[in-house]
């Protein structure tokens, strides 16, 4: 079965705050192997302006997935999250993720539309401070394969 | 923000430093406990080919976030990265214990107003390019 469109601007209740710590923040820029000493050296990230370390560009991932649950897992939706594969991705920053922010996202199901026997939907995360300041807004595209073959002639 | 590169210094064209970045299993177990993508296609290899694919396969965000690094080492500080986006056109096998190998070259597309450019990305593997139209936004000195 096709994904109902009915769905396309629907939004979901902000997620609980995530807290980023610096020591996350090194973790996630050990494992993609990135040596910026803006992301583990206080001092350093300092030197370039920022109050405190601040995270690798693609970080936001860690909150925007996590919220983005709410549409993937949603059973009224009934997504085959099985046969779902990530198509793209983009963020656009108003500052960079730091530490010591508590991030909120809020997701909404920006688009739903068959292609080729595929359902694709396009999730938008917008995450802010706890006290409402905008930092980055992630939008995801996941393809669903040949689950919305019965919707195709 | 302090990024390293002027915008007058930059003209379309300009090439950024290009980088290969080796990929094993063991930096996609690392980035799925760090990134909390636990999916076994990118460490199940029985799992991975159940499912249809020739192997495991690096996670999209893992290329994503080495692809990027040609920029941010370009201007040293990561925030002057505004936007970034790329599309998941193919994937990286990262055969055991191998790995596969990806390549980043980018250069200056186009020179924006308030002193930003945008740069555009050739990410490949083995397999061709494995990213579409990946791209970023950089505001520069």
């Amino acid at each position: 079965m096709p994904l109902d469109p009915k769905f396309i601007g629907r939004t979901y209740p902000p997620t609980a705050p995530y807290e980023v710590g610096r020591e996350k923040i090194r973790e996630f820029a050990d494992a993609i192997g990135d040596a910026n000493p803006a992301y583990r050296d206080p001092e350093a990230a300092r030197k370039l302006g920022h109050p405190d370390v601040i995270a690798p560009v693609t970080f936001p991932i860690v909150v925007s997935m996590t919220a983005a649950e709410q549409i993937v897992m949603d059973p009224e939706l009934g997504l085959d999250y099985s046969r779902v594969v990530h198509a793209d991705q983009r963020f656009a920053y108003a500052r960079p993720v730091r530490a010591g922010d508590r991030l909120v996202a809020v997701v909404t199901v920006e688009n739903i539309k068959s292609m080729a026997g595929n359902d694709i939907i396009t999730t938008r995360a917008d995450i802010a401070t706890e006290d409402g300041e905008h930092v980055v807004t992630a939008h995801s595209t996941l393809a669903a394969r040949g689950t919305a073959a019965e919707g195709e002639a | 923000m302090a990024a390293s590169i002027s915008y007058d210094d930059v003209e379309v064209g300009t090439e950024l430093p290009a980088q290969t970045f080796p990929v094993k299993r063991e930096n996609l177990v690392r980035y799925a406990g760090a990134s909390g993508d636990f999916n076994p296609i990118h460490w199940n290899q029985r799992f991975a080919t159940e499912v249809g694919l020739p192997d495991v396969i690096a996670h999209g965000m893992y290329t994503m976030a080495e692809a990027v690094r040609v920029v941010t080492d370009w201007v040293e500080d990561p925030a002057a990265v505004v936007e970034y986006s790329v599309k998941f056109t193919r994937p990286v096998v990262v055969p055991d214990p191998e790995g596969a190998v990806v390549e980043v070259t980018g250069k200056v597309a186009q020179k924006l107003d308030d002193r930003r450019v945008r740069v555009d990305l050739t990410v490949t593997s083995d397999a061709g390019k494995v990213l579409g139209v990946p791209r970023a936004v950089v505001q520069l000195a």
